[in-house]
């Protein structure tokens, strides 16, 4: 089957999982924003859990559907239709043959995933089926899909599709506050610094993609002026350049930087750092490393936990 | 060497914080070693010009894991680098392509066909990638070239273009914005997302340029398509 973009939305792209063991290479791994949300849309339709999936950032595609279709819609909220009808959050909804599928503006994050029964018909690139946007490799033709654009589905025997408890996302708080482990320079900051680090409420700026989000406030700098020789960034990485304004390095992000990282976001939040919206507040608050694989323990625990049956 | 945790899911080896042949050797070294171990835990090496940044998977590997493998390998003495290849690059020093060269010539006080000469008469080692795919980071430039960016960027740099920024050089391998000045163009295609490996040169590398005219030029983009 195939479905046809009649409107692309902002920005949207087909993601996995993302692409791994490339970095060396100057190949970020790409892949969803927020991986929680892609997870929970494909096991909603009965796919695996890490399946091609649509990405749409704040404004979503209108696609129609040319055979029945079984989706799912997860992420931030938004206000969907299919044909005249209102299309339920985070729900496997069989969708009829020539229907089409209006995604609305996101309301409470930046980004929500389609998940389809069978999985979005991609090649797969250096392991993974993610848009590398910069390198314009993977995903759809390596490019945001556009209006025309047709996408194939794999054919799957019918999977069975699962049920949420009910307000079993209510658990998970999309927080504006991110915690997160002491970065490789930490040092190279005066506790004060840091102190202040912590304390101030940044706005996440207009400027700000699936690359790096950059933050404005109050400025913070190193104790002296140094040069940090370029060297590897983590995920989550925040890094502080000349100006002081930090940046957190995300999945699109550059594989190495020249800029000392203050603090790295906890990979149990990162799925946060996908839906934040440019100009809302975000704060940081430190955890130690076992408290972070803690956290990413109880999270992998959660997804097991919240499905019906 | 010392091991420093990097973030929940990584860890960073450092060898230390200058650069030096030795230094980029052990960085290698342990990047290779580690590379043929292929174990599925760890998913990324990132290396650096002092360090190698080890990312993996935290829920199926502690820090303390991370860190005894790289000691482990560290401890049986890594295995010296440096059986890599010597690759030639052609390059196209062209007025089309050296955008900037005559403005190298003048902030460096040579001739034009000076800065081709010494440009082309260096070798080159990458010292790893990143960036973006296929974006080597290169030692060895003669200082006598060095010569700032531009003020401001052009927003689009054609794939292939060689350019300087300070005491650096390199290759843009896909078209980007970029703030290098130009001074020519490789028509050999440095990165091919559907080619393995992806990139035409790999960190240890070494390279020389080779200067070649336009109609050569024309020749090998076609056999690079």
């Amino acid at each position: 089957m195939t479905i046809r973009v009649v409107k692309p939305g902002l920005f949207t792209t087909v993601q996995d999982r993302g692409r791994f063991g490339y970095v060396h290479l100057g190949i970020s791994p790409a892949g969803a924003a927020d991986l929680l949300s892609l997870r929970i849309a494909n096991l909603l339709v009965g796919n695996d859990e890490y399946a091609p999936t649509l990405e749409m950032t704040l404004l979503g595609a209108t696609l129609e559907f040319d055979e029945p279709a079984v989706v799912a819609i997860s992420g931030a909220s938004c206000d969907s239709k299919v044909d005249s009808n209102t299309f339920p959050m985070s729900s496997a909804v069989e969708v009829p043959r020539g229907s089409v599928l209006q995604c609305g503006a996101a309301t409470d994050g930046a980004r929500y995933y389609l998940a389809i029964q069978g999985g979005f018909d991609v090649p797969t690139v250096m392991g993974s089926a993610s848009t590398d946007i910069r390198g314009r490799f993977g995903g759809f033709e390596g490019r945001r899909l556009q209006s025309g654009d047709l996408l194939r589905v794999r054919g799957l025997e019918r999977a069975r599709t699962r049920r949420l408890r009910g307000g079993a996302l209510e658990s998970i708080r999309r927080s504006g506050i991110l915690r997160v482990t002491t970065g490789g320079q930490r040092g190279w900051f005066s506790d004060d610094t840091y102190e202040k680090f912590l304390a101030t409420s940044y706005v996440v700026s207009e400027q700000s993609d699936r690359a790096g989000l950059r933050l404005k406030g109050g400025a913070i700098s190193t104790r002296e002026p140094r040069q940090l020789l370029t060297d590897g960034t983590p995920l989550g990485a925040i890094q502080v350049p000349q100006d002081g304004q930090p940046i957190i390095l995300f999945v699109d992000q550059q594989t190495t930087g020249g800029y000392p990282k203050i603090a790295n976001v906890i990979t149990a939040d990162a799925y946060c750092v996908g839906q934040l919206r440019p100009r809302d507040a975000v704060r940081f608050t430190e955890v130690s490393i076992p408290e972070a694989i803690a956290a990413l323990c109880d999270q992998e625990h959660w997804l097991k936990e919240i499905w019906e049956d | 060497m010392k091991i420093i945790p990097a973030s929940d899911s990584s860890v960073m080896a450092v060898f230390g914080d200058a650069i030096s042949p030795q230094t980029q050797d052990c960085v290698l070294a342990l990047f290779r070693a580690l590379q043929a171990r292929k174990d599925a835990r760890i998913r990324n090496l990132h290396p650096g010009y002092t360090s190698l940044l080890v990312d993996f998977d935290p829920l199926s590997m502690t820090h303390n894991e991370a860190s005894a493998t790289i000691e482990a390998l560290a401890e049986v003495g890594l295995p010296t680098a440096n059986d890599s290849p010597l690759l030639t690059i052609p390059v196209c020093y062209d007025a089309e392509f050296g955008l900037d060269l005559k403005h190298v010539a003048a902030h460096t006080g040579l001739s034009i066909a000076e800065v081709i000469r010494l440009h082309s008469g260096a070798t080159y080692q990458v010292c790893f990638l990143g960036f973006t795919g296929g974006f080597a980071y290169l030692g060895g430039m003669p200082e006598e070239l060095d010569t700032p960016r531009l003020a401001t960027p052009r927003r689009a740099v054609m794939a292939g273009s060689v350019g300087i920024a300070g005491g650096q050089t390199g290759i843009y391998p896909t078209e980007t914005p970029g703030g290098w000045r130009l001074i020519g163009c490789t028509p050999v295609r440095m990165f091919d997302p559907q080619a393995q490996p992806p990139t035409r040169i790999q960190a240890g590398d070494s390279i020389r340029f080779s200067p070649i005219d336009h109609a050569e030029f024309g020749r090998l983009r076609q056999a690079s398509q």
